[in-house]
């Protein structure tokens, strides 16, 4: 096991989620943090003034929604599975529905298919209101141990 | 000064205008009709997997997505305000660590309502990409987001 591998074993086996996510330096450039809530794990992403891309409205960089969504796929991934295996992205499709407010944005994922070596993932995003998501996407992941 | 540099020179405002994309420092390489080319430099506050240094992600995606949006603004005969309605990303191989990464965008086709785009992210050969991309941008937004 690596290093990375191991740490994101120790954060599980302690169920501290937001180790996890304090590992990755680019989840801690965007503000990510995890929590559990019942059976989801809730992906936010705190507002900060780098994270704007239409300074005008203003509203979120189109990529940081993305970003955020893929982050809360392979975190879910992680969370769920027995044996830590990095995920790889091999696809990643967005759909942006509204644009994104200056304030907290929150993620959620679900696992649709877990295979021997692929995982397909559906994540959808939201700030305020949960029923009106500001992005959606789904994911596919190649998820094979590396021998 | 050459058209080509007024254009170039006019660019800079997708940096320093967008917070978070001078937040990832990107920079304009080229800014013709239609065709971006825009720089990511490599740092470590946008690493994934710490063990080995490949950059996350989600700065590829963000990366893709500003200079997807840029190559349209540069299609599009006058200024109009325009917004993501999805991007796929295929991530065809890790970036390696500690090098820049480059992403040509092109906007291969305008309509009246939406523009669509295709990029590809690479080091240095095209051929060998990071990731590419198809996105499409809906064109005359309101200022709000609305549609």
């Amino acid at each position: 096991m690596t290093p990375l591998v191991e740490r994101l074993a120790e954060a599980k086996r302690s169920g501290d989620i937001q180790g996890l996510f304090d590992i990755v330096p680019y989840s801690r450039f965007l503000g990510l943090s995890g929590r559990v809530d019942g059976d989801e794990i809730i992906t936010t992403m705190k507002f900060a003034p780098h994270l704007i891309g239409n300074p005008a409205l203003p509203a979120l960089h189109g990529g940081t929604l993305g970003a955020l969504l893929e982050s809360s796929a392979i975190f879910e991934l992680l969370w769920r599975a027995e044996t830590i295996v990095l995920p790889k992205t091999i696809t990643l499709t967005v759909d942006y529905l509204r644009s994104g407010a200056p304030v907290d944005t929150h993620a959620r994922s679900i696992v649709t298919r877990h295979g021997r070596r692929v995982a397909n993932v559906r994540v959808e995003a939201w700030q305020t209101d949960r029923a009106t998501p500001v992005a959606t996407a789904h994911a596919i992941f190649l998820v094979m141990r590396e021998s | 000064m050459a058209e080509g540099d007024k254009a170039l020179r006019a660019s800079r405002g997708f940096v320093d205008a967008i917070p978070h994309n001078a937040a990832l420092g990107f920079q304009v390489l080229e800014f013709k009709k239609a065709e971006v080319v825009f720089l990511l430099p490599y740092d470590a506050k946008l690493v994934g997997n710490p063990d080995t240094g490949v950059l996350h992600g989600g700065a590829i995606t963000a990366l893709l997505d500003a200079c997807s949006g840029a190559a349209v603004f540069s299609a599009l005969p006058a200024l109009m305000p325009i917004a993501t309605l999805d991007l796929r990303i295929d991530y065809n191989r890790g970036g390696d660590p500690g090098r820049d990464i480059k992403c040509r965008a092109t906007c291969y086709k305008v309509t009246r309502n939406v523009a669509f785009t295709r990029a590809v992210a690479y080091h240095d050969d095209e051929a060998d990409p990071i990731a590419t991309s198809a996105g499409t941008f809906m064109l005359g937004t309101k200022q709000g987001g609305g549609r």
